[in-house]
């Protein structure tokens, strides 16, 4: 089972619910995986002290030009929707960093003159925190397309495991990537004017996609009713609401997983981790 | 005119806020870019008046016309993407279908459909406006659901808020960014002035800050750093600074941790609006320190 933890906005919550939600299941005794998928940043190791004991590498198919073959005939460079490839004169060079590795242009090159050579764009590291299985990806800075390597990440599930993915936050390719096949969407929201737009935003995203979600307040204060009249208009499930304690946001800073030294909130995730099972019936 | 962009590497700590402040701050000398497409706030303090709307059309899509399709299959293997899905019919035929949200528009399915089968319309993905504030102009976008090609977006709001700037000579250009190291930061950082990185006194704060910073660094654009909620950790706040220094970036001030950031968002203010002195004083301090870096 795969469950993802997303939000709209950064910095609602998300990393911090999923390491004390794999933490709190990985207590009771259940399989849990940590899959970061927020490669840009990936942050759950900082929180759950994993032990990395292998690194892979990740790369996209970029094209190489055999240019005794290329008669610049520059079928490839007119082919190309992503302006990669640019004749000049007689030569037509690459621009690694806007190929998306489609191999359009190996198939119309009429000279054969196209192979693919790969590109790195970051690594995969693979280890345990504790007896939480962790896969975390990290872009290599300076690279711009993260849904390759999200994707690499994602080959690391395991079916008959909690497979718990951190998504990376907004509404646009990188998040779809992460989420698009999970079973079920956990969205960290706080209730602030920032927080609940991005969150609509979020949720028209979640619509089209067709996942069954439901969310989670952070830093919830006495009065949440905006989120709660936001919610309730918009017909969403809200699984808890945690509140806005000082002692959290301290753990967090020093990067202690809070449930750990404050156990009484070990309930606020046994009690998110009842409503995902109730929703997918199991 | 310079160019200014404030990043934060990792999200929630406090960009959007400091970048209206700076809007209020300059009142009036600046343009003010939100890029932030995926998940757009400035507007919910600045209040735009929009002058002018345009559609943002990035890229085409990939349609299967059922009508023509001959069911060979050639589209499914050649696609990179995941983007052709075989759905089994109960005649012990298929269909070809394109998941629009999979698909990256390359056009190889489109070239190589043996009986033309695919159509490519062009994809809009957004809009884009031309907008009015009691600071000044903002440029800002919505980006259409589960749309792709932000970095595209983000260059062109970028382009058109220079356009505006100089010929209202204004300034400075504040753009608001996104957090991340990916396409939107590094289509809003390239060939920019300079960047202000608002990063926060926590384990996961100091990490991205690295990471942003060895990609200003990457692109050549001098940074500057500001950590907001200081007060939360000074332990912490003073291990990023030192490494800020190490690095050759200039703090530009720090921000208290104070509810003030808050209640201004909820009364749609800036802080510097919202007057509480302690932070409108920060803020505006973050603003003065900024802007004598750029002379």
């Amino acid at each position: 089972m795969k469950i993802a933890i997303a939000s709209g906005k950064g910095g609602t919550g998300k990393t911090t619910v999923a390491v004390n939600l794999a933490w709190v299941l990985s207590g009771h005794g259940k399989a849990v995986r940590y899959l970061d998928c927020d490669v840009e940043e990936p942050n759950g190791h900082l929180f759950l002290k994993s032990k990395f004991d292998k690194t892979e590498t990740a790369f996209i198919p970029v094209p190489a030009i055999d240019e005794s073959k290329c008669d610049a005939c520059d079928e490839c460079v007119r082919f190309c929707r992503y302006k990669a490839l640019v004749q000049l004169g007689k030569i037509v060079m690459v621009f690694e960093e806007l190929c998306h590795g489609c191999g359009g242009c190996l198939r119309v090159c009429p000279k054969q003159a196209i192979t693919e050579k790969e590109k790195r764009i970051g690594t995969v590291d693979t280890g345990y925190a504790g007896k939480i299985a962790f896969v975390s990806g990290r872009l290599d800075v300076g690279q711009a397309m993260s849904p390759p390597l999200i994707r690499q990440v994602l080959t690391h599930t395991k079916e008959d495991r909690i497979n718990i993915v951190d998504a990376p936050p907004g509404t646009s390719c990188p998040v779809i990537a992460a989420i698009r096949k999970v079973d079920f969407v956990l969205l960290v929201t706080e209730p602030t004017p920032f927080g609940l737009h991005d969150l609509g935003l979020t949720l028209d995203m979640i619509g089209e996609l067709g996942l069954p979600y439901a969310v989670v307040v952070n830093r919830a204060v006495p009065t949440v009713l905006s989120a709660r009249e936001f919610c309730s208009q918009n017909k969403v499930d809200i699984l808890a609401d945690i509140p806005d304690d000082r002692r959290i946001a301290e753990a967090y800073s020093t990067g202690e997983i809070f449930c750990r030294g404050l156990p009484a909130y070990q309930d606020y995730f046994n009690t998110i981790w009842f409503g995902i099972e109730r929703r997918l019936n199991l | 005119m310079k160019e200014i962009v404030v990043i934060s590497g990792k999200g929630g700590t406090g960009k959007t806020s400091v970048a209206a402040s700076f809007a209020a701050s300059a009142n009036d000398r600046a343009v003010m870019v939100d890029c932030d497409v995926d998940a757009a706030d400035l507007h919910l303090i600045l209040y735009p008046r929009i002058l002018d709307t345009h559609p943002f059309h990035s890229g085409h899509k990939a349609v299967i016309l059922q009508e023509k399709c001959i069911g060979c299959g050639n589209c499914l293997s050649f696609c990179r993407f995941d983007a052709v899905v075989k759905v089994a019919l109960p005649n012990q035929n298929s269909l070809y279908q394109i998941d629009p949200v999979s698909c990256e528009g390359c056009g190889v399915c489109v070239r190589f459909c043996p009986v033309t089968a695919v159509d490519f319309p062009e994809n809009q993905c957004g809009e884009w406006y031309e907008s009015f504030t009691r600071f000044g102009p903002l440029v800002h976008a919505r980006l259409g659901v589960a749309a792709e090609n932000s970095g595209r977006l983000v260059t062109l709001l970028r382009q058109k808020a220079k356009e505006i700037a100089e010929s209202a000579k204004a300034d400075y250009v504040i753009i608001d960014g996104s957090p991340g190291i990916g396409c939107p930061v590094i289509a809003s950082l390239t060939g920019a002035d300079a960047a202000l990185i608002v990063t926060e006194p926590t384990i996961s704060g100091e990490h991205d800050f690295q990471r942003v910073m060895e990609l200003t660094k990457k692109l050549g654009v001098p940074a500057m750093v500001c950590v907001n909620k200081w007060d939360i950790n000074p332990a912490k706040t003073d291990e990023i600074l030192q490494l800020a220094e190490a690095n050759g970036l200039t703090c530009v001030g720090n921000i208290h941790y104070g509810n003030a950031v808050t209640e201004a968002q909820c009364a749609g203010q800036t802080v510097i609006e919202y007057g509480e002195p302690c932070m409108a004083g920060d803020f505006g301090n973050v603003w003065k320190n900024t802007i004598a870096l750029l002379k």
